[in-house]
């Protein structure tokens, strides 16, 4: 039973940068608008966040920092796609780009500190030991909070009017600005919002995944959440599930490699891209009576006046 | 105040000439800021990465070898790009090439084998670039995958593959425990040009690709098609093209050139197999794609700035301790004013003053 607990625990924890993530880019894609700079974003978070929280002794502090760090760079996104023009699958990757570079500036200096007391795992004392009780009531904040995020994105999205407005937008973008609604800035607050939230879940994993930064620490999971978007056809709801299978994924094949599987451990660690692939692949073939996707998703809008 | 993006009636040949210069100013005027912030002096930092590598004969070969990987990968992307297929996992193909090469050389290590090896390493190594970039773009035309997202997947698989090859069956015994394999034989290494310098038989290689693809683009019926599939869909279905036959032509061009350049600089500069034998070739070669307008001859002069970049920040981090980072910082920067510049070619940029009464009627 320990070691069941353990795993779901594991489990939660690896799930919840990917579930922030993606519930982050989600609301953006919906949009209309395709941020492939999620790791970018991710990775300068994940910096600024130790950092905050660091300089502070802080992780609320910290995880503010990323949600900042996160948001100025889907600023520079918009400003690049939105204001200019600019093909978005190029400037997202110009986004990862600049973004790998400027945590290893910013986190250099954080390195060394690998055992911050600070950062250690922020348990909230609600209601806490029964026997499975940890799952429930033991988590981090951020695994809450990252469960309240896609309640709130699905609200939001299915419940309110603005919701409407934002998934018009993505779907026919020359319809939304025909019917006064100011596509652009719409889609300047979804990126920043997408910003938001890849700047809190690459916080996450210096605050509460692991207590101290690493350069590169994000590791693809920015790609990987891009990945479950289109695994859970742009609805919050499946992305929970594609969330949770994917950092299933993940530990699984940790606690493989711990319990000594005759498989190099390399060809184990390869399992969350691989399954990434095929997810993608059997998805994309299931869906062979037209796509999900938001129809204006990744095209460019300049409105004519 | 708002800014207000105006179409162009045609594009602008003059500013598509002049963005890319306009974009360099533009990073260095940056990076002068981002030198100042860290406390060092702009102007000498500026020297160290842009004059420094450029007055000694070893740097200068030194920039031509870095250029090498880096034109060849971008080569075959801008092909890619052209077609409007968005090959973003060509270090992974750069690194699955480097593997498949190096497996003809460990494997006749020590043996009296003959001048095959080096060949023979070259053809297998594009070969198992190419299969390897076959992958996403196959998933792409028969299931409608994102060949972006799949890819990328495949650079963590190869960097994975690779480790475990250079840890596990391939380790140099004599190694001292290092992961690497053992020094490839002298008939499996790539011949320097110089008796005693740096640069080598493979940049020879990147330019002879850049004449074969300057050709292929602007003298034959698949470069137009390429051109026209990427530039203008629906004229191209028009036309009868296969979008699907291009989208797996340019993946498994781009994947072989990329493998390619994985054995030569395994096979070259580094000389055995080990992890990190890319500085990130495969993703500084699409800003090196884009930098040089997709054009053959414009990625040949992006890939020799760009690895200016890399031997200059080598430089600034030894003369001055400014952290190897801020190479990555510049060329991030840079690719984001490229692709601002680049919307000058079709739209002008206004600035526009509403007054207060459009602005109340419109909200």
């Amino acid at each position: 039973m320990e070691l069941v607990e353990a795993i779901i625990l594991a489990v939660l924890a690896a799930s919840t940068p990917l579930l922030i993530a993606a519930t982050g880019e989600l609301v953006t894609e919906r949009s209309g608008v395709l941020n492939l700079g999620v790791e970018g974003m991710m990775i300068v978070g994940a910096a600024c966040g130790f950092a905050g929280a660091w300089l502070t002794g802080s992780i609320f502090v910290g995880a503010l920092f990323g949600i900042a760090a996160g948001t100025l760079m889907s600023l520079a996104f918009a400003l690049m796609t939105l204001g200019l023009a600019v093909n978005q699958v190029a400037t997202g990757l110009a986004l990862t780009i600049l973004g790998v570079g400027l945590s290893g500036l910013i986190g250099a200096g954080f390195v060394g500190e690998r055992i911050t007391p600070a950062l250690h795992l922020n348990i909230p004392g609600l209601t806490d030991i029964p026997l499975v009780g940890r799952v429930l009531f033991g988590e981090d904040g951020f695994v809450y909070f990252s469960l309240a995020l896609v309640v709130g994105v699905w609200w939001f999205l299915y419940r309110t009017r603005t919701g409407l407005i934002l998934r018009a937008c993505g779907d026919n973008h020359v319809s939304a600005h025909a019917l006064g609604y100011p596509v652009l800035r719409i889609r300047t607050i979804a990126v920043m919002f997408g910003g938001a939230c890849a700047g809190l879940a690459g916080a996450y994993l210096p605050l509460a995944y692991t207590p101290f930064f690493i350069p590169g620490m994000t590791a693809g999971r920015g790609w990987i959440a891009l990945a479950l978007v289109v695994f859970s056809s742009w609805r919050p709801g499946r992305l929970v599930v594609g969330a949770y299978l994917f950092g299933a994924v993940t530990i699984l094949q940790l606690h493989a490699q711990g319990w000594g599987v005759g498989i190099p451990s390399q060809f184990m660690s390869a399992l969350p891209y691989l399954a990434t692939v095929i997810v993608l692949v059997l998805l994309s073939r299931a869906r062979t009576g037209g796509s999900t996707a938001p129809a204006a998703l990744g095209t460019v809008f300049v409105p004519d006046r | 105040m708002q800014l207000v993006l105006e179409k162009r009636a045609e594009r602008s040949n003059t500013i598509a000439l002049i963005s890319p210069l306009i974009a360099i100013v533009l990073t260095i005027v940056t990076m002068v800021v981002l030198f100042a912030i860290l406390g060092k002096n702009p102007l000498l930092a500026l020297h160290a990465y842009f004059i420094a590598p450029l007055t000694d004969s070893y740097s200068l070969q030194e920039i031509a070898v870095k250029a090498t990987p880096l034109v060849m990968i971008a080569i075959g992307l801008s092909l890619c790009y052209l077609a409007n297929a968005w090959n973003i996992g060509a270090e992974g193909q750069f690194l699955v090439g480097a593997v498949a090469g190096s497996w003809i050389a460990v494997k006749t290590q020590g043996t009296d084998a003959g001048v095959w090896v080096l060949p023979a390493m070259l053809v297998l190594a594009a070969a198992a670039g190419a299969l390897y970039a076959l992958i996403p773009a196959i998933c792409k035309v028969k299931f409608g995958a994102s060949e972006i997202l799949t890819s990328l997947m495949l650079v963590y698989v190869a960097d994975l593959f690779l480790d475990y090859l250079v840890r596990g069956p391939w380790r140099d015994p004599h190694g001292f425990n290092f992961p690497t394999t053992a020094e490839f034989d002298p008939v499996a290494t790539v011949p320097l040009l110089i008796e005693g310098g740096r640069l080598h038989l493979g940049s020879i290689i990147a330019l002879l690709v850049v004449a074969a693809v300057a050709i292929l683009l602007g003298r034959t019926i698949k470069g137009f098609e390429i051109r026209v599939v990427g530039a203008a869909p629906r004229a191209a279905r028009f036309g009868g093209f296969n979008s699907n036959q291009l989208i797996i032509l340019t993946f498994a061009v781009s994947g072989a050139l990329a493998g390619l350049a994985g054995i030569i600089e395994v096979a070259g500069p580094v000389g055995h197999l080990q992890p990190g034998i890319s500085p990130g070739y495969g993703f500084t070669a699409i800003i090196v794609a884009f930098l040089g307008r997709l054009n053959p001859l414009g990625i040949l002069i992006a890939g020799l700035f760009l690895a200016l970049t890399f031997i200059g920040g080598e430089q600034a981090q030894i003369a001055m301790k400014i952290p190897l980072d801020v190479t990555k910082v510049f060329q991030g920067i840079l690719l984001f004013y490229v692709l601002a510049c680049d919307s000058l070619i079709l739209y002008r940029f206004k600035l526009v003053f509403p007054n207060r009464q459009v602005a109340r009627g419109a909200g």
